[in-house]
C-alpha cells in the first residue's frame, strides 16, 4: 500500500465501517488509497474511532475532508456525530459495481453477519436472518472452545481428513455438536475443517434461499480474507475454479471503500479536527438502551451478599495426613473436567476444576498422575464413579468403577448439602439442568433446548471477546450502574442486543450484570418456565461452574426475590456427588487403572465410517493401551459392535413402520400412463397407502423416495427459502431432487387442509407446513419446472369428493382418466389405507402384550408420522430398544385411550392422537412417554404444554427431546437414563411402602 | 382442566370488556359499537417493556410474538390497579383457522391461571360458533355496525399514511385523525346509524385531509405486508411505519376489512375445493356481498374526492393469485399475504416489507415462500422480510429495513438516468 504524505490540495475521503467486533478506516485522496486501518473495538466505539482517526492525523493530514459511516454498530455514532451513514450491504454493491463490475455474486462475512449480493438479473442483496449465527465470531468462539488462536484453527483446518456434519444453523447448534466430537476424541484438525464447512452451510442455506450462487464470485470480510482454510471449503462447495473466486485485496476494507465512495456524493466538506471533535462530542450523549435496576444497590448490600454466601461451605480434609480409604469422582463435563477425592467423612482431600481444552482424557491421566503421586500408599482409593458427557469414554479409558447419569450425581451432591431440597437448578458450560425433588427422589427434570443454551460457556467466551478473563468480567458486572436490558431469548440474539447496547455507548460493566441476568431469566422462563418462586420449590440448591460468577448469582436471587443455596463447591457438585454415591455402594475394591498403567498410558483416536448397515454412521473409535476401545458416534448398539443387541428383539413400531414404507416404497409396479414420484417426507409418511395404491390403480409407475439422510438434505438444501423451517420440511427439498433425478414425468405432493377425520377432535386440521409445503415447493425450486408438479387441494375425508377433486386435477395433466376409474381407484386407496392403519395398531397392540408378558417396560416415543424417518428421529427409538424399552409410536396406541379433555383447541390429527397416547400412558403402570418434537415446530409450543399436564395429572413423568438437523444423541440418552434412574427410584419407594 | 369461565348475562352489565390493540383507531371504534350494545367495553392503551415481560412470564416462550404480546397485555392492565380484576372480562377474536392463532384463547386462559386471575371470563370473538358465552351474543345489527368501525378504521389509516410523510406542518395529520376519531366514535354510539350518513362522512373525511397542505416531494414508497398482528400493531412491529415515515418513506397497507373478506372467501373456497357445507357457504356469500359493496362505496368516496391512492376492490386483489399460490392456502395470512404484495406491486409499491413474529409457520410458505416467485415474475421488485420476537433488536430490523431503503432509492436512480448510464471498471485504488 502506497502510503502519500504531501499536502495535496485534493479532497480527501474517508470511509469508517464500524462493524460488530472491528472498526474500520479508509482515506481515499486521487482515487488511490492513502491510509487504511483495522483494529477490534472491544465495544468502545466511538473512544476507537476517535483514537485510530487520531493515529490516521499526519496522513490525512488538515485539508477538506469528506466522511460517511457504515457498519452494523455505526449507526449510533453516525447519528450522534451528525455524519451521513450507508447501510454496510449496500456499501460493498457500490464498490464490486465500480470496480469489479464482472462480478456475479458477493460473499462477504463479518463479524457477526452474513451477506450475499446477487448482481446478475437485478441487484438482489440479502442479509442473514435474526437466527442464523454470527460468522467471524462464530469462529473465534468455536477456537476458543479448541483452545486454539483463530489462526491456529485455520493452519489445522488445512490438515483435515473428514468433514462432520455440524448444525449450520446458528453457532448454538454448531456447539452443542462440536463438544461431544471433542469429548469423544475426533481430531481437532477434521472439526477444525467441519467448523469452517458450517459456516459455509449456513450461508448458502441462509442466504441463498433458491437462488444458486454460481458465476464470478468474490469473497469478502474479515474471516475470508484471514482463513485460508474457509476459503477452501467455500471453493469447493460451490464448485468454483480460479478464475471464479475471487479474493481481492480490499476485501477486508470493501464496506470501508464504500463508504468512503459514499462520502464523495454525499457528505460536506470538513477538516479532520472537526470531525475529531463532532465524535468526542458525540460520546456524551444520552444512550437509548432499555436498563434494569443495578445488581447490588450500595457496597453493604455487596458484603451482606458475599457474607452469607460464605457460609455453604464444605469441609476440607488433608491429604498430606489422612490415612485409609477415599472415593474418586469425576465429571467430565462438556466444557470442563472436574475431579473430586473424598475421605471416610466425606470430606474434600482433593479437587480439580477447569477446562478440558478439547481433551479430556488427556487432563483426566494428568490429574490421576498428580492424584496418585500426592496419596502414596497410605490413601487407598476404594471406589471411582465418572459422569457427565464423557463418562462413557472415561468409564473405557480409565476402567473407572461405575459410571453414572449426571442428573443422579448431582441430586446425591445437593440432598448431601440440604437433606431438605426439593429443587435444583444447575447451570454448567453448555447446558442448564434443573430437577424438582419429591419425597426423595426426582420426580421431574427440565434441560435447555438446544435453542436456549445460553450458558456459562457463553458467558465466558463473550467476557474474553471483549478482553476480560470471565472472573473479572462477573466481578464487573456487580458494579454496573444501570445494567442493559438484553431479552431472553438464545445467544444469538443476545449478540445483537449487546451490538445495540455498545452501540448506544453501553460499558463493560453494565453489559456483564445485563449477560448475567439474561442467562438467569433464560433459565427461569425458558427452561424451567416457572411463573413465581414457589413453583421452584422452598429449598433451591444452585450449583454448577456458572454460579461461581456472583453476579449471575445475584440476579437468580433477585429475579426470584428469594434467596438460595450457592455450595461453595457449586462447580464440583457432579464430581462430587458421584464420588458420595460410589461411596455409598460400598465396593470391596476398585477397579480403576493402576499407577504402573497409568504411566505407560495410551490413546489413540481414529475415525472411521461404519459399515454395519445403510445409515454409514461416522465413527471415533477410541483406543486405549489398556486395550480397552470406546467406540462413539454410532446411532446403534451395531456401531458400537454389539452383535446380541437387545434393539434387535425388542418391538418397535418407530423401526416397523419404516419397513413398511420402504418395502411399499420397492414396489414401483409397471404402469404404463407414465411414471409419478411421491416425496416421502411430511404427510407422505401418513397418506403414502392411500397415493400409492390410487396411482398404481390408476396405472402409473410409482415411484417413492426412501429413507431421508444428509445427502439427500444437501441435494435440496439451494431451494430453502426459510432457513426457520422445521427439518422435516427443509427435508423435502431433497426428496423432490431424488425424484427429478429419477426421471419421472409427474411429482405429486398435495395440500391437504384437512386431515384425516378421527373423529373425537374439534376439528382436523394438518399443520400449515404440512398442508402448503407444496405452494412453497412451487415457488421456489427451479428444477421442477421440468416435470409436472401436482398439488391439488383435496378433501380426503370424503371418497366420492376426493375422486372428483382428483378426477379433475388429473384430466388437465392426463388423456383420458376417467371418473369411473379415478372412482375405483380412490375406493381401494382408502380401504389401502384403513388396513394400513389397522395393522400397524394391530402391530401396536401386540407390542404392548409382547412388553407385558415379559416384563418390559415401553416407551411410546411421540411425536408425528414422519418423526420415524430415521434421519429425522436420529436413531433414538433404536437407543430407546437398547436401554431396554419396548418402543411403540404414538399412532399405533391412540386408539386405545379415549381423547381427554384438554384445555386448547383440539384441531389437528396428529396432535389429537398425541393427546389420545399421553392418556393411554397416564393409566398404565409400565408405559412411558417420551414426546419428540422438532425444531421450529410452532404448533408444538402448545402441544407440548398439554401432553405434560396429561401426564402430571396422573402423576407421569414428562420427557421433551427436541430434534433438528443434528441431535446430540449424548444429551438424549442423558435424559432417557435420567428417565430410568427416576422410574428405578420411584418403584423402589413403592415397594418399600 | 376445570370448566372455562362464563361470561353470563349479568356480567354485561357489571363488566368491562378489554380488548387489546392492534389497531388503535379501528379498536376504539369497535369498543364504542359494544357499549351502543348494552356492553361496557375499553380497548386497552397499555404498552412498553412490561408488556413484553408479562408474556415472556406466562406464555410458552416458543409460542408466537403476537400471543405473548397480547397475553402480556391483558395481564399489564390486570395488574395495573387501573381495573378491578372481578369486575372485567377479555375479549379476543378466534378464527378456528388451521394455524397457532386459534389457540390464543386457550393460551391466554392459561396464563390468567398462572397469573393469578383464573375468575376473569374471557370472550371468544367469532363468527364459526367456537364458543359461546350467554352475555355475549354477536348479533346480525351488531356486526353489521362493526363493518362500519372497520370501514371508518381503514379509510383514517389510509388517509393518515398518505398525508404523513407530506405534511407541512408537522402534526397536522395527526389531528386530523384524533378529531375524526373522537367524533365518529361519538356517532357510533349514538342508537341509530344510517348508511347515507356514513357515506357523507367518507367524503367529508376524504376531503379534510386532503386540504392539509403538503409538500409534493417525491418520496420512496413502501408497502407492508404481513402476519396481521405485527402488521398492524406498533406494539409488534417496534413502531415501524413512525421509522419508515422518519426515513423518509410513504407507507401503505391494504386495511383490515380484506382480511375480513379473506375469512369469508375461503368459505367459498373450501366448498368448491371440498365440497362441503351449503348453509354456511350461502351465509359467507350473503356477507362477502353485503362487504364487497361497502369497501366499494369506500374506494368511490376516495376516487370522487381526492387524488389519494384507494383500496384495491377486493375481488381483484383476490385475482391476482393466479400463477402464484392457490386459493385453499387459508392458514394465517394464507393467500392474502402474496395477493397484498401483488395489490401492491399493482399500485406502484414495488418496495415491499413483509413482517412476520419469528417462526411463523404460514408464513414460511405464504410470506417467505412466495418472495421469489414475486420477485422473478415482477423485476425490480424489492420485497424484504423482517422477523419480530422479544429477542430481535430493533436495529437488527432497522439495518435490513434501510438496506431495502437504500436499493429502493438505487432502483429509482437507475430508472432516472436509464440509457446513458453504462458500467464502467474502474482500476482499483491501490
Amino acid at each position: 500500500m502506497k502510503i502519500m504524505k504531501e499536502k495535496a490540495t485534493a479532497v480527501t475521503y474517508l470511509g469508517i465501517d464500524i462493524g460488530s467486533t472491528t472498526a474500520k478506516i479508509v482515506a481515499v485522496r486521487d482515487r488511490v488509497v492513502i491510509y487504511q486501518k483495522y483494529e477490534r473495538h472491544m465495544s468502545q466505539v466511538r473512544q476507537k474511532t476517535h483514537e485510530m482517526l487520531l493515529a490516521a492525523q499526519n496522513e490525512i493530514g488538515e485539508g477538506e475532508i469528506k466522511v460517511a459511516v457504515s457498519g452494523s454498530a455505526g449507526l449510533g455514532m453516525a447519528n450522534a456525530a451528525s455524519l451521513p451513514f450507508i447501510q454496510e450491504v449496500f456499501a460493498t454493491g457500490e464498490v464490486v459495481k465500480k470496480y469489479a463490475p464482472e462480478t456475479d455474486t458477493v460473499i462477504e462475512l463479518g463479524g457477526e453477519d452474513a451477506k450475499v449480493i446477487f448482481f446478475k438479473g437485478g441487484t438482489d442483496e440479502r442479509m442473514n436472518g435474526t437466527c442464523a449465527g454470527g460468522t467471524g465470531a462464530f469462529i473465534d468462539q468455536m477456537a476458543n472452545l479448541l483452545s486454539v488462536t483463530p489462526d491456529e484453527l485455520d493452519e489445522l483446518s488445512l490438515k483435515c481428513e473428514r468433514i462432520y456434519p455440524i448444525a449450520s444453523r446458528c453457532g448454538v447448534f454448531a456447539k452443542t455438536d462440536i463438544q461431544p466430537l471433542l469429548n469423544q476424541g475426533a481430531r481437532k484438525e477434521d472439526i477444525a475443517a467441519s467448523i469452517y464447512q458450517a459456516v459455509v452451510n449456513q450461508t448458502i442455506a441462509g442466504l441463498a434461499q433458491g437462488r444458486k450462487i454460481e458465476g464470478t464470485v468474490m469473497f469478502l470480510g474479515g474471516p475470508l480474507y484471514f482463513c485460508k482454510g474457509l476459503r477452501e471449503r467455500f471453493v469447493k462447495t460451490l464448485k468454483l475454479d480460479s478464475d471464479h473466486a475471487v479474493f481481492p485485496d480490499f476485501a477486508l476494507y470493501s464496506v470501508a471503500l464504500g463508504a468512503s465512495l459514499y462520502a464523495e456524493k454525499s457528505s460536506d466538506p470538513m477538516t479532520l479536527s472537526h470531525l475529531l471533535s463532532a465524535i468526542e462530542n458525540s460520546k456524551t450523549q444520552k444512550a437509548e438502551t432499555n436498563h434494569i435496576p443495578p445488581l447490588f444497590e450500595s457496597d453493604s448490600e455487596l458484603e451482606a451478599f458475599r457474607a452469607r454466601h460464605s457460609k455453604a461451605s464444605v469441609p476440607e480434609g488433608d491429604i498430606s495426613s489422612y490415612e485409609g480409604p477415599a472415593w474418586l469422582g469425576i465429571d467430565c463435563g462438556s466444557t470442563t473436567t472436574k475431579l473430586v477425592l473424598i475421605d471416610e467423612e466425606c470430606r474434600l482431600l482433593y479437587t480439580y476444576y477447569d477446562s478440558n481444552k478439547g481433551n479430556p482424557v488427556e487432563i483426566v491421566r494428568g490429574q490421576l498422575e498428580k492424584i496418585y503421586s500426592l496419596i502414596g500408599n497410605k490413601i487407598k482409593i476404594a471406589g471411582s464413579a465418572v459422569t457427565g458427557y464423557g463418562e462413557e469414554l472415561i468409564c473405557a479409558g480409565f476402567c473407572v468403577d461405575k459410571g453414572i447419569v449426571e442428573t443422579i450425581a448431582h441430586y446425591t451432591a445437593a440432598s448431601h448439602f440440604d437433606p431438605k431440597v426439593d429443587f435444583i437448578l444447575d447451570i454448567g458450560g453448555q447446558d442448564i439442568k434443573c430437577f424438582r425433588v419429591k419425597n426423595n427422589s426426582i420426580d421431574s427434570i427440565m434441560l435447555n433446548e438446544a435453542c436456549s443454551s445460553g450458558c456459562g460457556s457463553f458467558l465466558e467466551t463473550f467476557a474474553k471477546s471483549m478482553g476480560y478473563p470471565v472472573d473479572r468480567f462477573a466481578e464487573l458486572g456487580l458494579k454496573g450502574r444501570s445494567p442493559v436490558d438484553l431479552g431472553s431469548r438464545c445467544t444469538v440474539f443476545m449478540n445483537s442486543s449487546v451490538k445495540q447496547a455498545q452501540k448506544d455507548g453501553a460499558g463493560v460493566e453494565d453489559i456483564s450484570a445485563g449477560l448475567s441476568v439474561s442467562v438467569v431469566k433464560n433459565a427461569i422462563y425458558k427452561v424451567i418456565r416457572a411463573g413465581s418462586a414457589d413453583e421452584l420449590g422452598k429449598n433451591i440448591v444452585v450449583q454448577g461452574g456458572t454460579f461461581y460468577n456472583d453476579a449471575v448469582l445475584r440476579s437468580f436471587e433477585k429475579e426470584l426475590q428469594r434467596n438460595v443455596t450457592r455450595p461453595a463447591i457449586a462447580g464440583l457438585m457432579g464430581a462430587f456427588g458421584a464420588a458420595l454415591y460410589v461411596k455409598r455402594l460400598g465396593l470391596e475394591k476398585s477397579g480403576i487403572i493402576s499407577p504402573e498403567k497409568l504411566s505407560c498410558f495410551e490413546h489413540k483416536a481414529v475415525s472411521v465410517r461404519c459399515n454395519k448397515c445403510e445409515n454409514r454412521c461416522p465413527l471415533t473409535v477410541n483406543t486405549f493401551s489398556s486395550g480397552a476401545k470406546f467406540i462413539s458416534g454410532n446411532q446403534c448398539d451395531k456401531g458400537a459392535g454389539i452383535k446380541e443387541s437387545m434393539q434387535d428383539k425388542l418391538p418397535n413400531l418407530h423401526r416397523y413402520k419404516r419397513d413398511k414404507l420402504y418395502s411399499l416404497a420397492c414396489d414401483t409396479g409397471e404402469g404404463q400412463r407414465g411414471c409419478i414420484g411421491l416425496p416421502l417426507s411430511l404427510g407422505m409418511y401418513e397418506l403414502a397407502p392411500l397415493w400409492h395404491t390410487v396411482f398404481k390403480e390408476l396405472g402409473f409407475k410409482v415411484v417413492m423416495t426412501g429413507q431421508s439422510s444428509k445427502e439427500v438434505y444437501a441435494k435440496g438444501h439451494f431451494s430453502i427459502p426459510s432457513d426457520t423451517a422445521c427439518y422435516p420440511a427443509k427435508l423435502m427439498h431433497g426428496h423432490i431432487q431424488l425424484l427429478i433425478e429419477e426421471g419421472v414425468d409427474a411429482i405429486f405432493y398435495p395440500c391437504i387442509t384437512y386431515n384425516i377425520d378421527e373423529g373425537d377432535s374439534d376439528n382436523h386440521y394438518n399443520c400449515p407446513v404440512v398442508a402448503y409445503y407444496s405452494e412453497l415447493l412451487n415457488g421456489n425450486t427451479e428444477e421442477l419446472s421440468s416435470v409436472k408438479f401436482l398439488y391439488p387441494y383435496l378433501n380426503i375425508n370424503d371418497e366420492k369428493q376426493l375422486a372428483k377433486g382428483l378426477c379433475r386435477y388429473l384430466s388437465d395433466y392426463f388423456e383420458g382418466i376417467t371418473l369411473k376409474e379415478v372412482r375405483r381407484a380412490v375406493g381401494k386407496g382408502v380401504q389401502a389405507y384403513k388396513d394400513w392403519m389397522a395393522d400397524i395398531r394391530r402391530e401396536g397392540s401386540a407390542a404392548l402384550s409382547y412388553a407385558r408378558e415379559n416384563g418390559i417396560p415401553v416407551m411410546v416415543l411421540a411425536g408425528r408420522p414422519y418423526h420415524a424417518d430415521r434421519e429425522i428421529g436420529h436413531g433414538i427409538d433404536r437407543l430407546a430398544n437398547s436401554l431396554g424399552f419396548a418402543v411403540v409410536s404414538e399412532d399405533s396406541i391412540s386408539d386405545l385411550a379415549p381423547c381427554p379433555r384438554v384445555s386448547v383447541l383440539n384441531q389437528w390429527t396428529y396432535h389429537s392422537r398425541l393427546y389420545k397416547a399421553a392418556e393411554y400412558v397416564s393409566e398404565h403402570d409400565d408405559c412411558q412417554l417420551v414426546q419428540l418434537v422438532s425444531f421450529g415446530c410452532g404448533v408444538d409450543a402448545i402441544t407440548t404444554d398439554e401432553v405434560r399436564a396429561i401426564l402430571e395429572s396422573k402423576g407421569k413423568l414428562y420427557t421433551q427431546l427436541k430434534i433438528d438437523e443434528i441431535t446430540n444423541l449424548g444429551a438424549v440418552k442423558i435424559r432417557l437414563r435420567s428417565l430410568i434412574g427416576a422410574m428405578e427410584e420411584r418403584k423402589k419407594r413403592e415397594e418399600a411402602k | 382442566m376445570s370448566e372455562r369461565v362464563m361470561f353470563t348475562e349479568e356480567m354485561k352489565k357489571t363488566h368491562t370488556i378489554l380488548i387489546p390493540t392492534m389497531l388503535p383507531v379501528h379498536f376504539k371504534m369497535i369498543a364504542q359499537t359494544l357499549c351502543s350494545y348494552g356492553y361496557k367495553a375499553e380497548a386497552l392503551e397499555n404498552s412498553g417493556q412490561q408488556v413484553i415481560d408479562y408474556g415472556l412470564k406466562y406464555v410458552h416462550n416458543d409460542a408466537c410474538y403476537p400471543s405473548l404480546l397480547i397475553i402480556g397485555q391483558f395481564i399489564d392492565a390486570l395488574n395495573s390497579g387501573k381495573y378491578d380484576p372481578h369486575k372485567v372480562a377479555l375479549l379476543y377474536a378466534q378464527t378456528g383457522g388451521g394455524c397457532r392463532a386459534s389457540n390464543y384463547i386457550s393460551l391466554l386462559r392459561k396464563a390468567l391461571v398462572k397469573a393469578g386471575f383464573e375468575y376473569v371470563p374471557v370472550i371468544s370473538l367469532n363468527i364459526s360458533g367456537l364458543e359461546e358465552n350467554p352475555g355475549f351474543k354477536l348479533t346480525l345489527p351488531l356486526l353489521h355496525r362493526m363493518v362500519y368501525a372497520v370501514m371508518y378504521g381503514d379509510l383514517i389509516m389510509l388517509l393518515r399514511n398518505q398525508c404523513i410523510p407530506y405534511e407541512k406542518v408537522k402534526g397536522a395529520t395527526e389531528k386530523k385523525c384524533e378529531e375524526w376519531t373522537n367524533r365518529l366514535v361519538e356517532e357510533m354510539a349514538s342508537s341509530s346509524i344510517n348508511y347515507r350518513h356514513i357515506k357523507k362522512n367518507y367524503a367529508a373525511i376524504v376531503r379534510d385531509f386532503d386540504s392539509i397542505p403538503k409538500t409534493g416531494e417525491k418520496k420512496i414508497k413502501v408497502g407492508i405486508v404481513g402476519e396481521i398482528f405485527v402488521k398492524f400493531s406498533p406494539l409488534g412491529n417496534n413502531n415501524l411505519e413512525e421509522f419508515l415515515v422518519s426515513e423518509g418513506a410513504e407507507v401503505y397497507m391494504a386495511g383490515l376489512v380484506d382480511f375480513c373478506l379473506y375469512c369469508l372467501q375461503n368459505s367459498l373456497v373450501d366448498k368448491q375445493l371440498y365440497g362441503a357445507g351449503f348453509a354456511k357457504t350461502a351465509v359467507a356469500r350473503f356477507f362477502k356481498k353485503v362487504v364487497v359493496a361497502k369497501q366499494n362505496d369506500l374506494i368511490k368516496a376516495i376516487k370522487q374526492n381526492s387524488d389519494f391512492t384507494p383500496p384495491t376492490p377486493f375481488d381483484h386483489t383476490f385475482s391476482l393469485i393466479k400463477g402464484y399460490i392457490g386459493a385453499g392456502t387459508k392458514m394465517g395470512e394464507g393467500w392474502l399475504l402474496p395477493a397484498e404484495m401483488l395489490e401492491l406491486i399493482d399500485s406502484g409499491f414495488k418496495n415491499i416489507i413483509c413482517v412476520q413474529p419469528f417462526g411463523c409457520l404460514p408464513n414460511h410458505i405464504v410470506g417467505k415462500g412466495m418472495m421469489k416467485p414475486i420477485k422473478e415474475k415482477n423485476p425490480g421488485v424489492n420485497i424484504v422480510a423482517v422477523d419480530y420476537d422479544p429477542g430481535a433488536t430493533k436495529i437488527n430490523q432497522e439495518n435490513r429495513i434501510k438496506l431495502m431503503l437504500s436499493c429502493a432509492r438505487d432502483i429509482e436512480d437507475t430508472e432516472e438516468i436509464t440509457e446513458e448510464k453504462t458500467e464502467k471498471k474502474e482500476p482499483v485504488p491501490v
